[in-house]
């Protein structure tokens, strides 16, 4: 509590102002009926940082984002963005999910600017520019590969420039070059706006590439929880970025070698 | 490129059109020629066989009249303008009846869709009035309305309201709830969320279910005019079986079938339109 609110001054003294993306979670626990999915967590991601969360099927992990993007409600505790406690749904965030979740019925253009007020049509062509997609606007979705309607999905998010992504998994389902792609995609667009992402990941080496920060969630817990103090571009063959990723994945094995 | 890719597209469509209509076409000619001998068989076959099959046609010709007599059945009554005026007050009874039925069937589909509170109240008193077969209720309609034109849209309007309520009722149910949830995200709320997502989700099974609908709007009319009638296209064949006039009789059901193709070409086409994002409908 005293270390999330020393957090949160030091951000408002940073002046960061009107774009933030500052989240504090307090003593966060989740249960559906009987199960309980979180159990005490206590989190702060100041604006800006790249978070990666980690750990096996059935953790926590996707509970926890949801909670954070205000598509749940916690049993209790409570998130707090910017130091406004959130209610209902989280505005100022934008979720990418696993699968891409066009809107079929709409051409790729309009599923860009999906809510948007007013002339949003400039707008969401340069989001398409900016993920690569120009020219495909007038396409239906059901023509683009994986690949493509994830771009699609990344472009409809950051068209309203969100303060906070939130991705569960959103590459997961895509072949390993076009996934290698889409990260450097992520990363470039990251590094221009400055938002604060929380990814989620099965893929250790991805959370070390990507992440400023990897949080391991083991049976509702933070049980890690590691500073990637490699500078960027990151190189998978060298040494740190071996070692770290090294030692996630043991940390991550180990606890389900505990579990019987 | 863009005109071969054109070309190739007319003649599909000219292919597809000649393959569909070539069995009705052998059937017509099969009929015709078995009502009607053409005369050149006097010449080629033998004197005794060609008076055989004279009388034998002759004789089917009373009761299976020939496609050409149907043909003078129809221009006959074409020209005397009965013919005209009786399709006209069937397609306004089909027309009115499919408008009264199927707005409110679509009406009661969306509201259940929508409302689980409306699902609860309503749906198991409408699933127990499905299971009436609608035409048991021509004896009681004709006794509180009569054999006037309500009684006929009332008929027609209750057989269209069924797979109207249900598969829009359905088609709502059955959107991807992850897709919901994704417009929830990105602030879709009411009316945008209707318009954005649930209708177009819906539109598919809406579709089907105009689709039945209107198979078993011309089905009721049938029966409605034939049982009471006193204009329509099943007032005429009713009253030619009276007079025998077989033509007539199976004119009036050939051109049932007519409308009905058209009725069924007009969705098919609405769906091509309404929607063309489904890969089945990009070339």
């Amino acid at each position: 509590m005293a270390a999330s609110v020393s957090a949160l001054n030091h951000d408002v003294q940073g002046g960061v102002g009107s774009l933030s993306g500052h989240i504090v979670i307090e003593g966060i626990h989740k249960s559906f009926g009987a199960e309980q999915v979180l159990r005490g967590i206590d989190l702060t991601i100041p604006h800006g940082q790249f978070v990666a969360l980690v750990g096996k099927s059935g953790c926590g992990k996707s509970t926890l984002l949801r909670l954070i993007a205000g598509l749940d409600t916690p049993t209790e505790g409570r998130v707090l963005i910017d130091g406004e406690p959130l209610k209902n749904q989280n505005s100022d965030a934008r979720v990418m999910f696993q699968d891409a979740r066009l809107l079929p019925w709409k051409k790729v253009l309009d599923n860009v600017g999906l809510g948007r007020p007013g002339k949003w049509k400039p707008e969401a062509s340069k989001a398409l520019k900016d993920v690569g997609l120009s020219g495909r606007e007038a396409d239906w979705p059901a023509v683009l590969s994986g690949g493509q309607r994830q771009r699609v999905a990344l472009a409809r998010a950051l068209v309203s420039r969100p303060r906070l992504l939130l991705l569960d998994e959103p590459l997961g389902a895509l072949d390993a070059l076009t996934r290698i792609e889409m990260q450097r995609l992520i990363e470039r667009l990251w590094r221009e706006r400055g938002f604060t992402v929380l990814l989620i990941t099965h893929d250790v080496e991805e959370a070390v590439t990507l992440a400023d920060r990897v949080i391991l969630i083991d049976t509702g817990k933070i049980s890690l929880d590691e500073l990637v103090d490699i500078p960027r571009p990151r190189q998978r063959n060298s040494a740190n970025f071996g070692d770290l990723s090294e030692k996630i994945l043991e940390s991550v094995l180990g606890k389900v070698r505990e579990t019987p | 490129m863009n005109n071969r890719d054109g070309r190739r597209r007319v003649k599909g469509f000219f292919a597809h059109l000649v393959l569909s209509w070539t069995v009705p076409a052998v059937v017509i000619l099969f009929w015709q020629l078995s009502t009607h001998p053409p005369a050149i068989l006097a010449k080629l076959l033998p004197h005794a066989l060609w008076l055989n099959l004279l009388s034998h046609s002759a004789n089917l010709a009373q009761t299976f009249p020939g496609p050409s007599q149907i043909f003078q059945a129809g221009a006959h009554l074409w020209k005397t303008g009965e013919l005209l005026s009786a399709i006209e007050i069937s397609s306004q009874r089909a027309a009115f009846g499919f408008l009264v039925g199927g707005s409110v069937g679509f009406a009661l589909g969306l509201f259940n869709g929508l409302f689980s509170f409306a699902e609860t109240m309503l749906d198991s008193s409408i699933q127990m009035l499905r299971n009436i077969p609608h035409l048991a209720l021509i004896p009681i309609i004709i006794l509180w309305f009569g054999i006037d034109e309500p009684a006929k849209v009332l008929l027609v309007a209750i057989g269209v309201f069924f797979p109207i309520y249900l598969n829009t009722f359905h088609g709502i149910r059955s959107i991807d709830p992850a897709l919901r949830e994704m417009a929830s995200v990105y602030g879709l709320k009411s009316w945008s969320l209707f318009w954005n997502v649930i209708l177009p989700g819906a539109m598919p099974s809406i579709l089907v279910g105009i689709r039945f609908a209107l198979g078993l709007m011309w089905l009721t009319l049938i029966v409605a005019e034939t049982i009471d009638a006193d204009s329509g296209i099943g007032y005429i064949t009713n009253n030619a079986r009276e007079f025998m006039q077989t033509d007539v009789v199976l004119m009036g059901i050939l051109l049932y079938a007519l409308l009905g193709k058209l009725a069924d070409a007009s969705v098919r086409l609405l769906e091509r339109i309404l929607l063309s994002w489904q890969p089945a409908y990009q070339r």
